[in-house]
């Protein structure tokens, strides 16, 4: 028997991660250099939620995905015409600030009000759905502090995998540490999962997707509200790019055994 | 002045706290010393006697000790770790909150910290400053570093495992002083745990060594051949002789996610770099890898570094490895296994 899902994936865009970073302060706080002109993509551990969301719903007719996600407006229009191929959902974009500075607190009160107010949306069978952490600030506190403000009780981080029951309920596994997974098994919706990789690999294009998601893709972006996020009290003292730069001895001219013997001599010293 | 409150848990002995918690006893030692604020550290256990063993461990710790214990905190879980979590913060009345980021804590300490109306800041590697409080983390996966600090309190901050030294007292007895908690209704049972199905455990977060497996293990060697059965041979031979724990280039892992059977004890959860993990080890040994960020950034925490490639032009390796070995990793690592066995150097 299929379960009906509402499920509301989190997702932000990120800058591609082969892009160099560097770091800037401005008037409005820290940001990168050229941060509206950097390729940008949806947030790796985001989007395999979002995959793993349209998986679940084609198995579960009558259920509803929809990805919220808060960027500014331009860089959300260049990212879903990729994305829109990939999986069905309804967008619920939010116009605000990009990038990894702003306080998390604030991005998630502004999640929350979003995801509470969406139409049609039935709280009880809510499957709050994001990556566990994001590939620009890396908290991953985000979506635990979305779940909180809508009272969902029953969370899970770092999920690769949820396997859903007649009953409603479902088992979900969730790494921890020593490369294994917590298995746990929750009653139903309502529930949070942050999800990691999962299982599925990225869905290849869909033009027919892509053409659904279009009907309601641009009139969304077009009527997106504008988020401003508060501080909170955040203040950054300093934003450097790392400087390890290392002294590399590059060996061209030793045979496998004198390699070995030199990399066992390494590994057994203290 | 400050109140802070550390929270650890204890693992899955029931009574020895974890390695990070004891790492985030130290950090807090230290901050309460700088600041000359109060210290106190709460206990999660399932037992009473479990949380005394506990607290036994750090009576010379100088501290207020807490402690909430029963069998729903057995196990890790959202609604009985928060509200265990917060208990122990309000009842300490903590201005500063340190935490491991263990996947147990990192469940709940955002959640914890909204309860308390409160603000967290994650992946904490080092806190400093004399007259405030001064956090280092890092943004964008491990390519920026920024030092914030905040005014508003009560303040979480979730420490890194691996980035301070662990609390190692003189153990005496000691019983905390027991904190009540009103239980939610629990919707969620955890039944255990599970290790990766192929079978080898290969994700040793202990281990000295990291050995970094890239995709050209899986190409195509000079006889023109894929030597797929070989590599995972040699590689795993490797991990068992050097106790070394592995890990992967993203694309190496994608092509076993694929239905390729090309080295199949690789899974997600050995990937590093921009969407895999960021291991804290020692040495790191890298070996048929190719020069991306993303590979560097799974090794930013890695202290030596070499690596074997027959690309001695590899972007990666200039300026990021200590040495790099123009080689065939196949001659190569099958020469190391072979002298490890030899010599038994682990």
């Amino acid at each position: 028997m299929a379960n009906v899902l509402h499920i509301v994936v989190c997702a932000g865009v990120v800058p591609d991660p082969l892009q160099t970073l560097e770091p800037v302060t401005g008037p409005n706080g820290p940001g990168l250099k050229n941060e509206m002109v950097l390729p940008a993509v949806l947030d790796p551990w985001a989007a395999s939620a979002l995959y793993e969301a349209a998986a679940l719903a084609a198995k579960n007719p009558g259920s509803k995905v929809w990805l919220v996600s808060l960027g500014p407006k331009a860089k959300l229009q260049q990212v879903m015409m990729t994305v829109a191929q990939k999986a069905g959902f309804e967008l619920v974009p939010i116009d605000g600030p990009i990038g990894g500075f702003p306080d998390a607190h604030s991005t998630a009160a502004v999640l929350a009000e979003t995801i509470a107010a969406l139409p049609g949306l039935d709280r009880e069978k809510l499957l709050l759905f994001g990556g566990w952490e994001s590939a620009t600030r890396g908290a991953g506190v985000t979506l635990q502090l979305v779940g909180e403000r809508l009272g969902i009780a029953d969370q899970f981080q770092g999920v690769d995998e949820i396997n859903l029951r007649d009953d409603g309920s479902f088992e979900v596994l969730e790494r921890v540490e020593g490369g294994k997974h917590q298995v746990s098994v929750c009653l139903g919706a309502p529930a949070v999962l942050g999800w990691a990789t999962g299982n599925l690999a990225e869905p290849r294009n869909n033009p027919q997707i892509g053409m659904a998601n279009m009907r309601s893709l641009m009139p969304a972006l077009q009527k997106a509200k504008t988020a401003k996020l508060e501080a909170n009290g955040l203040r950054y003292l300093s934003i450097n790019l790392p400087k390890q730069q290392r002294t590399t001895r590059v060996v061209k001219d030793l045979t496998p055994d004198q390699i070995a013997a030199e990399l066992v001599e390494w590994i057994g010293a203290e | 002045m400050e109140t802070i409150l550390v929270l650890t848990h204890v693992d899955e002995t029931g009574s020895v706290l974890t390695r990070a918690s004891l790492e985030t006893v130290t950090a807090g030692k230290e901050l309460a010393a700088r600041l000359g604020a109060t210290l106190a550290i709460g206990i999660v256990a399932p037992s009473s006697a479990g949380a005394a063993t506990a607290a036994s461990s750090l009576a010379s710790a100088g501290a207020r000790l807490l402690a909430v214990s029963g069998e729903a905190f057995a196990q890790a879980r959202y609604a009985t770790d928060a509200a265990a979590c917060e208990a122990l913060c309000r009842a300490a009345e903590a201005s500063i909150v340190l935490a491991p980021a263990s996947s147990r804590y990192t469940r709940i300490a955002a959640a914890v910290a909204h309860r308390l109306g409160g603000f967290i800041d994650a992946h904490i590697t080092a806190i400093g400053g004399a007259d405030i409080v001064e956090a280092t983390r890092w943004f964008y996966r491990q390519r920026v570093e920024a030092v914030l600090s905040r005014d508003a309190r009560p303040w979480f901050l979730l420490l890194d495992a691996g980035t301070h030294a662990a609390f190692a007292g003189q153990p005496d007895p000691a019983q905390g002083e027991e904190v009540a908690v009103e239980l939610p209704e629990s919707r969620t049972t955890v039944s255990g745990l599970r290790a990766p199905s192929q079978g080898t455990q290969t994700i040793r977060p202990d281990a000295k060594l990291l050995f970094v497996a890239g995709a050209g293990w899986t190409k195509k060697q000079p006889d023109g051949q894929i030597h797929a059965a070989e590599a995972g041979e040699l590689i795993l031979g490797f991990l068992r002789a050097s106790s070394a724990s592995l890990g992967s280039s993203k694309s190496l892992v994608d092509q076993g996610g694929e239905g390729n059977s090309v080295l199949p004890f690789l899974t997600h959860l050995n990937q590093i770099g921009q969407t895999g993990s960021t291991p804290r080890h020692a040495k790191g040994l890298a070996t048929c890898c190719h020069g991306e960020e993303p590979h560097v950034v799974g090794w930013r925490f890695i202290g030596e570094r070499r690596a074997v490639s027959l690309d001695p032009n590899c972007g990666w390796t200039r300026g990021k490895a200590d040495v790099v070995y123009v080689a065939d990793a196949f001659q190569v690592m099958a020469k190391v296994n072979a002298l490890l066995q030899q010599e038994g150097v682990i």
